[in-house]
Parts: C-alpha cells; sequence; structure tokens
C-alpha cells in the first residue's frame, strides 16, 4: 500500500480499516482471477501440457536426429538393412512388379518399405522408412517443427496486422474505419482455401520481389505469409466491433482530457481492453494456421518438397497407403493431437476470461 | 425498403469489382517477370517469345490488360463463338479455363448441396441436443465429438476413411471415388457422393453445434424467454419459437457464406482426395506445375458465389429479423 504513505489525503474506509487491522488488502488484476479460474480447468490444463510436448519434441528435432535415429530428415537409405531385435531387415524390400496383361511395371504399389520397428532397432526408424528410405519418425518431428512453425508465426503476424488494423479502425471511426472494414470485406470474399492456394502458387512462381522485400520461391515464409494474410479479418472484424464500444466509454474520454495523444490510447488504453480477446482468438488462430497449412501443403502450393511439413507427410503417405498406411495416418494424428489440444485450451481460456461463459455453463 | 435493395446492388458491384483488381494483382503483377518466357518452355527462341508476348497481350499496359483479363474470364461464360485469344486459357494445355469449370459444376453442386443439407441439419441436431443437455454428460460427450470433429484435418480424414471404407480389395463398403451423374444413375450417384458428403459436412457440423450452442445458452438467459415461461408457454414452444429462432440468426449468415465458398470451389481437399472432377479439383490440378489461369478462374467464380451470397444472406436477414429492417 504505497498510496497512502506518500498522500495522506487518500485515507479511504477501507484503507483505514487495513491500518487498524494491520492487514493489507491485496489488490486482485482481471488476469490473477482469470488464473485462478484457469487453475481449477484440469482438462485445459492438461490440454496446454500436451501441446508444450509436442512443441518440445518437434524443437528438439535435430537431438533426436543426431543422437537417437542417426540420420537427417532427407537423408536416403535405400540400400540399406537395419537390425531389427536382431534380425537383419532391409529398409526398402520388393521391387517393380512386372504386369503381363499391359507389359508395364508397376512401380508405384510394390514398394515394400520397413514398417515401424518402435524400439526393436534402438531407435532407427522407430515409425519405419517412407518410399525413399528416410526415417519416418525423423521427418514427422521436422515437419511438425515446420508446421508449428508456420502455424504459430503465422498466427503472430496476423494478429499483429489485425489488432493493428482494428485499432486503428476502432478509434479514427469515419473513413479510416471505412477503408479498413472495406479491406477485411474483400479478403472474407474470398474461400480461405482457395485465396491461400492462389497467393501461395502466385507466390512460388519467382518469389516476391516488391518494395524492397526479397523472398524466393520454397521458403517457409510463403506459406506463413499467405496463411496469416487469409485469417486477418477472422480477428480483425471482432477486435474492430470491442474497440469501436470502447471507444465510447468514459475512460477514453478521461484519457483524451488529460491530453493522451492517439497512439497512447490506442496502445495503453484500449489495447489492454481488448487482450483477453487477443489472447483467446490466438490460441484458436494458431489452430486453425496448422489445419490451413495441412490443407496447403497437401495440395503442393505451401511447404515444398524435400522439406517435410505434416501436410505434405500426408500427402507423399498417401501415394504409400496401400502398403504403408502409418506414413499417412502419423502426421494426421499429430495434426489432431495438436490442434485438439489447442481448442481445448483455448475454450478454457476463454471460459476463465470470460466469466459469463462460467454463469452459463452452471445454468 | 427499395434504398436498401439499390445500396446492397451497387456495393456488390463495388465488392466484385475490387475482387477482380485484387485477383489481377495477385496473378499478374505479384509473380513478376514475363509469363511469355515461362510458357515458351525450355531454350525458346526470342522470336517465340515474342509471339507469346503479342498474341497473349502481355506487352500492353497494365490497365489495358486487366480490361482485357477480365472480358476473357468473362467471355469463357458467355454463349457464342470466342476466338482463340478472347478466353483464358491455361498456359500449360491451352485448354479453356471457363469451360473446364463448368464441367466441373455438377459435381461440385452434388457435393455441396448433399452436404449442405447433412451439415446444416445435424449442425443444429448438435447445438440443440448439447445446449438443452448443458452441463450433463450428454453435452460433455457431444461437444466432445464436435471438438475432435473442427480439430480434424480434411484431407487426412477423407484419406483414411477411402483407405479403410472404398479402397480394402476385399468387401469395400463405397465405391472408390469417381462420380456418376444424378440423371445416369441417381442411387450410384448417392453411393459415389456418401463418403465426400460425410467428410465434408464433419467439420461445419462441429462448427455450427458450438456456435448455436452457446448462442442458445444466451438465449436462454433472455428476458423474453423468462417472459415466455412466465406466460405458460410450453417448454417446446418456448425452445422453439423463442430460444432457437433467436439463436439461428449467425447460423443463417454462416450458412449463407460457408455454403457459397464450397460451391465456388472451396470445397477443394474433398474433391481432390475423391477425385471428385469438380471446380475445387480443377483448381489443385494446376497447382503442381504452377498453372496460374486455371486458379485465377476458379477465385474469381469462388469470389463471385460469395459476393452474390453475402448480397442474398442480408436480404433473408433482412426478413428475419424486423429490428435490422430499414425505414
Amino acid at each position: 500500500m504505497a498510496e497512502h504513505a506518500v498522500d495522506p489525503s487518500l485515507d479511504t474506509p477501507a484503507l483505514l480499516a487495513a491500518e487498524e487491522h494491520e492487514v493489507a488488502i491485496v489488490g486482485r488484476s482481471p488476469w490473477y482471477l482469470a488464473w485462478r479460474r484457469l487453475r481449477r480447468n484440469y482438462v485445459a490444463l492438461v490440454a496446454f501440457a500436451v501441446f508444450c510436448l509436442i512443441v518440445l519434441a518437434c524443437a528438439f528435432a535435430p537431438v533426436y536426429a543426431h543422437h537417437v535415429a542417426h540420420t537427417g530428415p532427407n537423408d536416403t537409405h535405400v540400400a540399406e538393412t537395419v537390425k531389427v531385435g536382431g534380425k537383419e531387415k532391409v529398409v526398402i524390400g520388393g521391387g517393380a512388379v512386372y504386369d503381363p496383361k499391359t507389359n508395364t511395371f508397376d512401380t508405384s504399389k510394390s514398394i515394400i518399405v520397413l514398417g515401424p520397428t518402435w524400439w526393436h532397432a534402438h531407435g532407427r526408424f522407430v515409425l519405419g522408412a517412407d518410399n525413399l528410405g528416410r526415417d519416418a519418425a525423423v521427418r514427422m518431428l521436422y515437419g511438425g517443427r515446420n508446421s508449428l512453425i508456420i502455424g504459430i508465426g503465422s498466427a503472430f503476424i496476423c494478429s499483429v496486422i489485425a489488432v493493428i488494423l482494428a485499432l486503428l479502425a476502432g478509434y479514427y471511426g469515419g473513413w479510416v474505419d471505412w477503408v479498413i472494414s472495406r479491406f477485411f470485406d474483400l479478403i472474407w470474399a474470398f474461400p480461405v482455401l482457395l485465396l491461400a492456394i492462389a497467393l501461395g502458387s502466385a507466390l512460388s512462381v519467382n518469389g516476391f520481389h516488391h518494395f524492397g522485400i526479397h523472398i524466393e520461391p520454397g521458403s517457409l515464409w510463403i506459406p506463413v505469409l499467405v496463411i496469416s494474410y487469409v485469417l486477418i479479418p477472422y480477428i480483425g472484424r471482432p477486435v474492430r466491433g470491442q474497440v469501436l464500444s470502447l471507444r465510447q466509454k468514459e475512460f477514453v474520454e478521461a484519457a483524451v482530457g488529460q491530453g493522451a495523444g492517439p497512439i497512447r490510447i490506442m496502445f495503453s488504453d484500449l489495447l489492454p481492453n481488448v487482450a483477453s480477446t487477443i489472447l483467446v482468438f490466438f490460441t484458436l488462430i494458431v489452430a486453425t494456421d496448422i489445419l490451413t497449412e495441412a490443407g496447403l501443403s497437401y495440395l503442393g502450393a505451401g511447404v515444398r518438397l524435400p522439406d517435410a511439413s505434416w501436410g505434405n507427410l500426408i500427402a507423399s503417405g498417401q501415394q504409400q497407403i496401400h502398403t504403408a498406411p502409418w506414413l499417412a495416418v502419423a502426421p494426421g494424428i499429430a495434426i489432431v493431437l495438436t490442434v485438439l489440444s489447442l481448442n481445448i485450451f483455448g475454450d478454457g481460456l476463454r471460459d476463465a476470461l470470460d466469466p459469463r461463459a462460467k454463469v452459463r455453463i452452471e445454468h | 425498403m427499395l434504398a436498401f435493395t439499390i445500396r446492397r446492388i451497387i456495393g456488390m458491384f463495388a465488392v466484385l469489382f475490387a475482387v477482380s483488381v485484387l485477383v489481377f494483382i495477385v496473378f499478374v503483377l505479384v509473380p513478376g517477370g514475363d509469363p511469355a518466357e515461362r510458357m515458351a518452355g525450355k531454350n525458346p527462341s526470342q522470336q517465340n517469345i515474342v509471339n507469346i508476348r503479342k498474341k497473349w497481350g502481355f506487352d500492353r499496359p497494365i490497365y489495358v490488360q486487366y480490361v482485357r483479363m477480365m472480358q476473357k474470364a468473362g467471355n469463357g461464360f458467355l454463349p457464342g463463338k470466342h476466338g482463340e485469344y478472347d478466353i483464358l486459357r491455361s498456359f500449360d494445355t491451352r485448354t479453356d479455363v471457363a469451360a473446364e469449370i463448368k464441367k466441373g459444376i455438377p459435381a461440385t453442386f452434388s457435393l455441396c448441396i448433399g452436404a449442405g443439407v447433412i451439415w446444416l441439419f445435424f449442425g443444429i441436431l448438435v447445438g440443440v441436443l448439447s445446449a438443452i443437455t448443458a452441463g450433463r454428460w450428454s453435452d460433455r460427450l457431444i461437444t466432445g465429438f464436435a471438438l475432435v470433429g473442427v480439430s480434424m484435418p480434411v484431407a487426412w480424414l477423407a484419406i483414411v476413411l477411402r483407405y479403410f471404407l472404398a479402397e480394402k480389395p476385399n468387401n469395400p463398403v463405397f465405391p472408390d471415388g469417381g462420380y456418376v451423374g444424378l440423371t445416369t444413375d441417381p442411387v450410384q450417384w448417392a453411393n459415389h457422393l456418401i463418403m465426400p458428403w460425410f467428410v465434408l459436412s464433419v467439420i461445419f457440423i462441429g462448427f455450427y453445434g458450438r456456435v448455436l450452442r452457446s448462442n442458445m445458452l444466451d438465449a436462454m438467459n433472455e428476458d423474453y424467454v423468462r417472459t415466455a415461461k412466465a406466460k405458460g408457454l410450453s417448454p417446446r414452444r418456448v425452445l422453439l419459437k423463442h430460444v432457437l429462432r433467436n439463436s439461428m440468426i449467425p447460423i443463417v449468415s454462416l450458412f449463407g457464406l460457408d455454403f457459397a465458398a464450397v460451391l465456388g470451389g472451396g470445397a477443394i481437399l474433398t474433391e481432390t482426395v475423391f477425385e471428385l472432377r469438380g471446380v475445387g479439383w480443377y483448381a489443385a490440378q494446376s497447382v503442381g506445375n504452377l498453372d496460374l489461369p486455371p486458379i485465377m478462374g476458379v477465385t474469381l467464380y469462388g469470389a463471385f458465389f460469395i459476393v452474390v451470397f453475402s448480397a442474398i444472406v442480408d436480404f433473408i436477414y433482412v426478413f428475419l429479423d424486423p429490428r435490422i429492417r430499414p425505414a
């Protein structure tokens, strides 16, 4: 209680009472209250822990590759054998099958790749090999790294741009609001995945070389920027609505009266009031971004081979689905786990930050 | 009402214009470089490049190129004969983009209309069931499933279903891929589409269910619901006439836009995995070799659907909710 020591004239009854009983009144911020509510939501906490584990596992992909699997994400082991539980097994077996009817060799389905060895090969080929003899588990982790970088990175860029636009639109109103809202409408007017593919493939032709920005085709920046661009209105629109109604509140008027400038009002008065909304949206947008990346890379307009991502691993696994279904199934399970944990945590976060939701559930 | 209608229609054309400019920027200005050089293939002669540049109009000023491009995109959809360079053509195969899109429409519409009915029905069912049993185990179970539904990558779900239900050589449950015309054989038409319908619906069912549930729980706390209950209306009537009807308004606008998006080629993943030769499938085929005109045509086509449908949704809104009806 530093205030009453500085200014003894602010003796409210509460302060006097506190002094009398020598009990300090602890200030509780809305964030603290939200944390207390979140702390009791075990499902959301478990979901967050699962997400953190997945992020950690993918972050340590190089460590796993060097010290456990002893191979890189793009290293092929076509003509090699591995000791699985004491038996030598080939990484890639089988070969082309001659079809006398059509007089052709069927090379697509006949390759038999090494199945999951779990721990019987001392960490090598834990999830088996793909059609080029690469370690599927290593590629899964590296792919997850790319998917998560794209998911989190594009959610971050998207939120920053959307929030700045929403603050400008909500604060200034008038023609600024009109222009920004029409910009949101314009992006909104395209099917999300179609616009993402359009941008992704247009950028992959020659990269991007305008306004002093140079992005080469095949760069990870392309999916990051494309996905953040197409999802701007999903955060921008609701936040703009909130800012618009906060703009009418007395505290903004008070700030104007004190002589605060527009930048200060936007970022130190309005922004903290929409921060909880942004936090919830951020969590859910990371989930959406990971799904969008999967779709984009599946179609070949996102992360380009030989770089892995969960999306293009599903696509290349599809070609092997008859002989090695786990190659397509495993990255999908990784996506479902990641996105589901983010969605559950995001829901919990919203319930904690918006107490009205809590009341609703008990009703 | 007339003023509202006129304003909305003018607004619609303004957005369409902006959409076409954005598409032009994305496909012509962003890639940069010389499309003629790309089209001429490896080791082209200089004369060849100059010819292509002249024939396709890449040497004209930007605004002329824009106008020509939009004329080309539109021409293909109009009846009548068109010259070779009067319509939008694929860089790779030189086929008519509009004709290919038209070819894909039956499959896309069959997929989307069927899936739309399914996801709207089950989305509402999921929302209502979980809202009226809110907090109980049935609600937890349903919302849990809905959450898993919105967390699944569409392509993966489609691949896994196709593998387990259609591609297994011994007794496949459903036929694998392909599309049979409704007029050719209605039973086979539906049989081929069951899996794609399901895959396309799953994410929307989960999403609509979640939105409707929270809307209904909000509405149940409203004063007008208490009034209706106090008047002695039956719980069923309160639920259907008062709670559900008001909670449906956001669902209507969501459905309008989502439905337009999938009709406009937004169901790319479902169409690609199941090899349904629809509009989205056509765009996906061109991604691999970066053949931009087909993607551009489909993007324009998709945006056209969304813009028109969002205008329709606004009119339905005015009809549903008298409060927004303009004076």
